[in-house]
């Protein structure tokens, strides 16, 4: 379970790596080189869904939305064809740093960040951010959130504004769930797109959109740093359409137009964000919060996978028909599904049953699954057990319960330390998931910091390092343990 | 003390006791012998129901015991077992408890035995075996002789009536062997009721009242040991003990 969260890592540190190397290496011949293979690449992300870029219902091998519309005529007036390249939304820029892709069209914000990063097209659709909150709630700007909980999506302008506003962030990671939590009770209000929030938010039975903007931003192309002649043919594609009503018709076309695209032909400036921060005592200090929660998670979430462990290991051994089929059930369910999905089942599923807090949703879920690893691993331990244990504990008279809790769990637990001890590392990296369920944990804390430092190297070195530190004691110890019980076990080797 | 009527047990075709009828009285210490594959391990375990059996009974030390009580008649198998002890090949000591530990755990847990009294009384118990000084060792800390020995005394600590010995010294060196065979011995000489599965000549000939030649599971000599061993009247007895003789000498 590990491996595939720590190639993760490995993989953002990698991609850091080379997004630097072939950002400043960048040839600058993109535009040529569209025009000699007659195709325009972009990068964009379906999972976004309407009305963007997502797959046509009637035929789900092909792509529509606004941006798509807009892209074939950016395309179709530099004399190319264009084509979208999928990737998932938080890797486009990195990607297209990389030379993945020519341009990305998703939803871009005209950040400072961004501006510092790539080149930036003008703007193709205004923005703004529109505040949800619970029907009736007496909210009625960001000032009287002072110091609540408002939820929102990494990576965004709206994140920038709640920084500054000091109201209490809380991430999510897809644009449906801070809305599940708003009507949940579990955050005061939502700050995001008035696209997205007319789309998930507004029309969700007791939330109100309030009506005036919180801000307002642009939609923009994204272009490497070192193509601006390729800017410049998408910057006068883009004026042509505004000029002659194309992109007008277009986003009427999908309900988009309002009177702030009025704003279209002035170039919006958007009020420079956070400006880039260094790693300093500040950031050190939120590795070190978000080290402590992953830390506490984690001895939280296996104190509970022990027990559960325990018992269903036992109930497979040595349970009747029912109790073992029951346990194996739960077993090849826990086991069989992504925890993932188990978290998302607990925190947004069980919500409108009962609401469960963050950090309560992820200690239950990552105990509930890992018990399910336990359990195996203990019904190992128990199996490897001679069966003359057993016996000589009847001969002296010993009941079942009390043979398994004297003689055989005992000796079974022994057994199990050095793969519980892997385990435990193991949920130590896997606990990284919780994030998807608003838990800033060290991995969701690296990515914040990507995004302030502009760059995720030096973050996701600092997060490695952090969850080396945590780990190489743990794995020290299971090293000692695994000592010990070569020495002990010569006893029972028959 | 003990009573055994028709007891008979298979494994799927394969009949392992047939018929098999015996008594035993107070303070007789039977040497239980044969060819391996005879049945004499099987008769053993069934007298404390680690095997169930299919027909027959047998009573031992005041409890009754028939087919088809396992995991039902918890009550009658606890009473047996405090009266019955027992002592395996293997020794099956709890190695993650010290030989003190492992002796006071049944009566701690099965009698209600305060721990200090449990204790003191393991402490008897292990010098009786000669290992006083040995009561915080682990079973892995100990020879196969010393293991023995605590096995010993842990089922003795529950006070029985019977002691049941299935091959106490096979699993162990011939210098060790002497040490156990000595508390054995001794055992006899206290007045205590014993079966001993084994293959120790000297044994079966000075220290048993009785022997019991087993063979397809059923009992084909009973008789004193100057009888059954020096003058076996069954061809399987004369070519067992014959045998035994040419490989111990």
């Amino acid at each position: 379970m590990a491996r595939p969260r720590a190639l993760a890592l490995v993989a953002v540190v990698a991609l850091a790596l080379a997004g630097l190397s072939c950002g400043r290496r960048g040839h600058g011949g993109t535009w040529k080189a569209i025009q000699a293979r007659g195709e325009l690449v972009w990068g964009a992300d379906v999972s976004g869904g309407e009305p963007y870029v997502f797959e046509d219902p009637a035929d789900p091998s092909h792509y529509i939305g606004f941006e798509v519309d807009i892209m074939d005529a950016v395309a179709r007036r530099l004399g190319v064809k264009a084509r979208v390249a999928q990737y998932a939304w938080s890797n486009l820029v990195p990607s297209l740093e990389r030379g993945d892709f020519d341009v990305v069209t998703n939803g871009l914000e005209n950040t400072a960040e961004r501006q510092d990063r790539i080149l930036l097209s003008r703007p193709y659709y205004v923005y703004a951010e529109l505040l949800a909150v619970r029907a009736g709630s007496p909210y009625r700007s960001l000032d009287d959130l002072r110091g609540r909980r408002v939820g929102t999506l990494n990576q965004t302008y709206a994140h920038d504004l709640l920084r500054e506003a000091g109201v209490e962030v809380v991430l999510y990671e897809g644009d449906k769930e801070p809305y599940l939590d708003l009507a949940a009770g579990r955050i005061d209000a939502v700050l995001l797109d008035d696209i997205i929030a007319n789309r998930s938010g507004c029309g969700v039975a007791g939330i109100t959109c309030l009506p005036d903007d919180v801000a307002r931003g642009t939609y923009v192309i994204g272009i490497r740093k070192a193509d601006p002649a390729l800017k410049a043919a998408i910057d006068a594609a883009l004026d042509a359409m505004i000029a002659d009503g194309e992109l007008e018709r277009i986003l009427r076309t999908w309900k988009l137009w309002n009177p702030r695209q009025a704003d279209l032909d002035v170039q919006v400036t958007q009020t420079p964000s956070v400006r880039a921060r260094s790693f300093d005592g500040n950031q050190w200090r939120l590795f070190l919060d978000a080290a402590v929660v992953t830390l506490l998670l984690s001895i939280a979430a296996f104190a509970l996978a022990v027990p559960v462990g325990l018992l269903l290991a036992t109930m497979r051994v040595y349970g009747g028909p029912v109790s073992r089929g029951a346990a194996r059930v739960y077993i090849e369910l826990f086991r069989g599904t992504p925890v993932l999905l188990q978290l998302y089942v607990l925190y947004y599923g069980l919500a409108p049953y009962y609401s469960l807090g963050p950090v309560q949703a992820a200690i239950l879920g990552l105990g509930l699954n890992y018990g399910a690893y336990e359990a195996e691993v203990y019904r190992g331990a128990l199996l490897a057990i001679p069966r003359g244990q057993t016996e000589a504990a009847k001969a002296l008279g010993l009941g079942p319960w009390l043979s398994l809790r004297h003689v055989l769990l005992p000796q079974a637990l022994r057994l199990a330390l050095p793969p519980m001890t892997n385990d435990f590392v193991s949920l130590l990296k896997d606990s990284s998931l919780v994030s998807s369920i608003t838990v800033i944990e060290l991995t969701k804390r690296m990515t914040i910091a990507a995004v302030d430092l502009r760059g995720w190297l030096v973050p996701g070195l600092a997060c490695a390092g952090f969850y080396l530190v945590l780990s190489l004691p743990l794995s020290e110890l299971a090293r000692r343990l695994e000592r010990r019980l070569a020495h002990d076990r010569r006893p029972h080797a028959l | 003390m003990i009573a055994v009527r028709t007891l008979s047990k298979r494994h799927g075709d394969r009949v392992v006791l047939e018929g098999v009828s015996a008594d035993v009285a107070r303070g007789e210490t039977i040497a239980v012998v044969g060819p391996s594959g005879g049945g004499k391990s099987t008769l053993l375990r069934c007298l404390n129901y680690l095997e169930p059996f299919d027909a027959g009974t047998v009573e031992i030390a005041g409890v009754t015991l028939r087919p088809g009580m396992d995991g039902r008649d918890r009550e009658t198998l606890r009473k047996l077992r405090c009266a019955v002890g027992m002592v395996f090949q293997q020794f099956n000591l709890f190695p993650h408890l010290t030989a003190i530990e492992n002796i006071t755990l049944a009566p701690r847990l099965v009698r209600g035995l305060a721990a200090v009294e449990a204790t003191r009384r393991g402490a008897a118990l292990l010098e009786r075996v000669g290992l006083a000084d040995r009561a915080g060792a682990y079973p892995h800390e100990l020879s196969g002789g010393q293991q023995q020995r605590v096995a010993i005394a842990r089922a003795l600590a529950q006070e029985p009536e019977v002691m049941l010995f299935d091959e106490p010294t096979s699993a162990l060196d011939p210098e060790m062997r002497d040490d156990v065979m000595e508390v054995i011995r001794d055992l006899a000489g206290g007045g205590m009721t014993m079966l001993v599965v084994t293959h120790e000549m000297h044994f079966a000939h000075d220290v048993a009242s009785r022997v019991w030649v087993i063979d397809r599971g059923t009992i084909v000599e009973d008789g004193s040991p100057q009888q059954v061993v020096d003058a076996p009247q069954s061809a399987v007895a004369r070519e067992f003990f014959a045998r035994l003789r040419r490989t111990t000498t």
